[in-house]
């Protein structure tokens, strides 16, 4: 069941990748996708420190960054 | 972790960086030439969990943007722990008495609650460092290091990534690499997996305790660990509005994975604890993750949304749902409702307690954020620009996990004990911007 799962989760990943040639926007449609608060990684100290909370409390980490190592953390 | 210097570690902590972030001010006034290349992002953040564990963090992240777009960015965090911490062992419906990580004193849990160890103090310093190049049009290489030292613990690490942009910059396809290297010396020496926790007597430890520790050697020496990090992504701009985004991670981890200070309760068929022993995991642990985010542009904020699937060979599996959701009170400030919920399953070596009957299992672990559990997490962030340009945010957030019962029995007098407490928690945070 749960690997069923995964390759459900990864079909469909796929399947929205599939048209990137055709996806998109011209370099003058950027006007929205170029606000600071629209980067991905916007607010990186928030989720610098989410990340460290998590990574102690919970099993896993990672995922959008590096899942690393980094603390004896209790 | 540290036994000692209970001072005002926190009040150093918070002085530091008013001392960090006044300085960095003071420049910019005063030479704001050197500095106009210079982005600052500093925060305080405090978390706190009833009863137990209590943070504060402080970071400082410099970044500097070159003529040729290379980016220089440089981080510093400070923070520091003190409070209680589970220790792996159930609840009893008497007193129970455990060794200090030191094994030179003890203390006690009264009956019915869960055992918590409140010696945990410690302060850890992390510096990070990473420099991102563009090169030939549509290519960025970036290489960074880190290093964070706390009192029992040591990590050195090194990273790279390689992104390159597609079909007028709509797609980027990024792989990167990580090398993690963490020591650990736990206080009184790593514990023999399995063994016995030896409590020290009241009035006599000074001679005869440590001199029983030596004869056994049940906790000696140190050990370290080793992880390596793969992550390869796809960024896809869908429109005027949208954006997408999709990694997979694959990490290795090699060498101790241990918690030296956790241990579990050996029952017997009435649920009444006969030994306490130290826990054991496997010295291998292979994860994989597959994170999806999408951001969509409104008209007045911006949508946020991430799930992220992870399994990895403990057989932890975890589903993680992140949103955000920013809107824009006016040109200069808004608000930003924040939803996480997090699921995991337990590892294939975990129990609350082992069985007196039963042979002892090679691996084992009592801790609960190795078992089965979902946490929540709500909250609110308001951020506002002034007029210099300058942006400062608060957030409020609350943490709960809810550990579960991943299928065990609760013999004798463990029927009526709470095994699987509730761990609760607040997150206060303020961040300046310059």
């Amino acid at each position: 069941m749960k690997r069923k799962l995964v390759y459900v989760s990864v079909i469909v990943a796929l399947s929205q990748l599939g048209g990137c040639a055709s996806l998109g926007v011209q370099p003058w449609e950027r006007d929205l996708l170029a606000k600071d608060e629209m980067a991905l990684g916007a607010e990186g100290v928030d989720l610098g420190l989410d990340d460290h909370i998590y990574f102690s409390k919970e099993a896993t980490s990672g995922g959008r960054s590096f899942a690393g190592g980094g603390c004896g953390c209790n | 972790m540290q036994l000692s210097h209970k001072g005002s570690i926190a009040a150093a902590l918070a002085g530091a960086t008013c001392a960090l972030l006044g300085q960095s001010q003071a420049h910019a006034e005063t030479d704001s030439s050197v500095l106009k290349d210079w982005k600052f992002d500093t925060a305080i953040l405090y978390y706190g969990e009833t009863d137990r564990v209590s943070l504060a963090e402080g970071v400082v992240s410099a970044t500097k943007t070159n003529s040729d777009d290379s980016i220089f960015n440089v981080k510093l965090v400070l923070d520091t722990l003190t409070g209680a911490s589970a220790n792996g062992a159930v609840a009893q419906p008497t007193v129970q008495t455990f060794s200090r990580p030191s094994g030179k004193d003890s203390y006690q849990v009264a009956a019915g609650d869960t055992p918590l160890d409140d010696t945990f103090h410690d302060t850890r310093v992390q510096v990070a460092a990473s420099w991102m190049q563009p090169f030939a049009d549509t290519w960025r290489g970036t290489a960074g290091f880190n290093v964070s030292r706390e009192y029992d613990y040591m990590s050195l690490g090194v990273n790279g990534l390689l992104e390159k942009d597609l079909f007028q910059r709509n797609t980027t396809l990024s792989a990167g690499l990580s090398y993690q290297f963490d020591s650990i010396d736990p206080v009184g020496g790593k514990p023999t997996p399995l063994s016995s926790m030896m409590v020290p007597a009241d009035d006599d430890y000074d001679d005869e305790f440590e001199g029983e520790d030596d004869d056994h050697g049940a906790k000696n020496g140190s050990d370290d660990k080793t992880t390596l990090d793969m992550l390869f992504g796809v960024t896809q701009v869908i429109n005027r509005r949208m954006l997408m985004q999709f990694n997979y991670g694959l990490s290795i981890v090699d060498g101790y994975t241990t918690d030296p200070y956790k241990v579990l309760s050996v029952i017997n068929t009435n649920g009444v604890t006969q030994d306490i022993v130290y826990e054991n995991r496997p010295d291998s642990r292979t994860k994989h993750s597959f994170f999806w985010q999408t951001k969509y542009a409104l008209d007045n904020g911006v949508v946020d949304v991430s799930y992220r699937y992870a399994t990895d060979d403990w057989e932890i599996d975890s589903h993680t749902i992140d949103s955000r959701l920013r809107f824009n009170l006016s040109g200069n400030s808004y608000i930003q409702p924040h939803i996480r919920y997090y699921q995991q399953s337990a590892a294939d070596f975990y129990q609350p307690y082992l069985n007196q009957s039963a042979d002892l299992p090679m691996y084992a672990s009592a801790d609960y954020r190795v078992g089965e559990m979902t946490a929540y997490t709500v909250g609110l962030k308001y951020g506002r620009t002034l007029e210099n340009g300058h942006e400062w945010a608060v957030r409020a957030e609350y943490y709960q996990q809810d550990p579960k019962n991943a299928g065990f029995e609760q013999p004798g007098v463990l029927a009526d004990l709470d095994l699987y407490p509730s761990v609760k928690a607040v997150i206060l945070q303020f961040n300046y911007h310059f």
